[in-house]
């Protein structure tokens, strides 16, 4: 054991004998290292075998039948929301809907929120550095009702300037929507600092957590958030749920954004009677089955300790700035690892994100090349493309050295030969 | 590493460090330019074509991976003394041939771009300014 073993937050090794996919190999003889976690997380066999479970031996519709199955499923599927209100210490176990995942969260608040209550003229402040999830259902929430988005700017270090939010917050200000971590940057916003000015100028409060529940504790009451949304696969449960937290008041007032069964009290030629919370905004049958799987995922979550997880992602972040600096060439998007959470973004010079990540893909590292949802942002940083190295409690020390080990053989592929652009402007240069 | 899988093979590095004519084409009668929008790859096609059809000339630029960029250098080299028609039937599979490596659907894109460029540069007026592609 070395020194740093001592200080482990958690042992990734004792971890990662649960996440069967993590010992794949690829390309032959390369153990696959796996550092795409802010698109989506692997799962767990507990996670797995909850699913298979539901299926072989709990599986019937939700709130439908009055047979033994169909109340042993709704038990379980009410059984997940607990878990979730308790998870993100919410006060009501209907202020958590399960929808699809966190986009179809926010587009349910721009709708169910939104056509109903906001006007032409009215403001909605974004932030740059969104991802385009938490930025198109509001451009499409302005095409339907007239209202205005702004944006908060960053700075050149990938950070919000706050001192650009008391201009920005007016009397019109209806909502303020951002991320809580940023998926390119890893910039953790000040929450508590934003939400409390945006309180004040009388306005509302949309958190994208997608970034930040599954990696660090959550806590909506201590936070004063209004809305949160954030999605079941990037914390090891399966694809297919998302959860939207609102204030009960906030989704009572929402209207039903989609009409169906389970929605409704009752139906008449006439018209109908929406259904109370949190059923008013489940219209169809839910995701029953990925939502037990996200309880199972809670539960496997809490059992190591949130603040354990953060703690050692950021350990990880660190060194992989160490050796990615060491390597040289290389210009790192957000800031310093000690203020982010576990997510490194880099462009090396003369080398486009795409051929990186497939040159790290031949030495079995999975590491992401492009924009990642985020245009405007890129826009504002002046790249056109990136790439991404995202950590989970899972990752080891010793796969970011093999990131380390695949960015070295990568410039060596260019260094050998350079890059056309470089010889060029030589050959002009010269001239 | 299997070999079949292999994309940076010694003639694609060859063509992305020494490309065939990048650049401009000072007589050049058609032209077009389009990008993916998903990686931010970029490239521009100048052709000089006679009137018998023959493309005399093929020049582009851009910016991007080294697939877009020396699948580019490809493409112009080989179109150059071909007709309009047998530039129009040359199909996608055939530039995925032409290219020669192996690439998975992702990053076939890439190598299509220029491709792309070539097929709506043919259909670019003559003399009319740079046509830029609205697709994405």
């Amino acid at each position: 054991m070395t020194a740093m073993d001592v200080t482990m937050p958690l042992d990734p090794l004792k971890l990662r004998a649960d996440f069967p996919i993590l010992s794949t190999i690829v390309h032959g003889d390369k153990p696959l290292v796996y550092l795409d976690n802010a698109a989506t997380t692997q799962r767990p066999h507990q996670v797995i075998q909850s699913l298979v479970d539901t299926y072989e031996k709990h599986y019937a519709n939700v709130h439908r039948g009055v047979h033994w199955l169909s109340d042993r499923s709704t038990d379980l599927y009410e059984g997940a929301r607990e878990k979730v209100r308790s998870f993100i210490n919410a006060q009501h176990r209907h202020e958590v809907i399960f929808t699809s995942g966190a986009t179809a969260a926010i587009n349910l608040v721009a709708h169910g929120w939104g056509d109903s209550q906001v006007q032409s003229g009215d403001e909605l402040l974004v932030t740059v550095m969104e991802h385009h999830s938490n930025i198109v259902p509001w451009h499409q929430l302005a095409e339907r009702t007239g209202c205005v988005v702004k944006f908060l700017p960053i700075n050149d270090g990938g950070e919000l300037l706050l001192d650009e939010l008391d201009d920005l917050l007016t009397e019109r200000t209806r909502l303020v929507a951002l991320t809580s971590v940023s998926n390119v940057l890893g910039t953790i916003n000040p929450l508590p600092l934003i939400i409390e000015k945006v309180h004040q100028a009388g306005a509302l409060v949309l958190v994208d957590a997608s970034q930040s529940v599954p990696h660090m504790t959550t806590n909506v009451r201590s936070l004063n958030v209004d809305f949160i949304a954030f999605s079941g696969h990037k914390m090891l449960g399966p694809s297919g749920v998302g959860v939207l937290y609102g204030r009960e008041h906030l989704l009572d007032s929402m209207r039903p954004f989609m009409g169906g069964g389970s929605m409704i009290r009752r139906v008449s030629l006439d018209g109908f009677e929406p259904a109370e919370l949190p059923a008013k905004l489940e219209a169809g049958t839910p995701p029953i089955v990925p939502a037990i799987g996200l309880g199972a995922a809670i539960e496997y979550l809490t059992s190591i300790g949130m603040d354990q997880i953060s703690r050692y992602e950021r350990l990880l972040s660190k060194r992989a700035h160490e050796i990615l600096e060491d390597i040289g060439d290389i210009r790192f998007l957000g800031p310093s690892p000690d203020q982010k959470a576990g997510i490194v973004s880099f462009v090396i010079d003369g080398i486009h994100a795409h051929d990186v990540a497939q040159l790290c893909d031949r030495h079995g590292v999975a590491i992401r090349a492009g924009h990642h949802c985020a245009m405007p942002l890129h826009k504002r940083l002046g790249v056109i493309a990136s790439n991404r190295a995202s950590f989970y409690f899972y990752n080891t020390l010793e796969e970011v050295n093999r990131l380390g080990d695949a960015v070295r053989k990568t410039k060596d592929v260019f260094r050998r030969r350079r890059p056309a652009r470089e010889k060029r402007q030589a050959k002009d240069d010269n001239r | 590493m299997h070999d079949e899988e292999e994309i940076y093979l010694d003639h694609v590095l060859d063509h992305y460090e020494d490309p065939y004519h990048r650049g401009r084409c000072s007589q050049a009668t058609h032209r077009h330019e389009d990008d993916n929008p998903l990686c931010g790859d970029v490239i521009q096609v100048e052709l000089t074509i006679d009137d018998q059809g023959n493309i005399c000339e093929a020049w582009f630029d851009g910016d991007g991976c080294c697939i877009s960029q020396a699948s580019a250098s490809m493409l112009m080299k080989s179109i150059e003394g071909k007709t309009i028609d047998e530039v129009r039937e040359f199909s996608a599979e055939q530039m995925l041939d032409l290219f020669q490596a192996r690439l998975t659907p992702n990053r076939q894109k890439c190598c299509l771009l220029s491709w792309r460029v070539v097929q709506s540069a043919l259909y670019s007026s003559d003399h009319g300014e740079l046509q830029k592609g609205t697709s994405s």
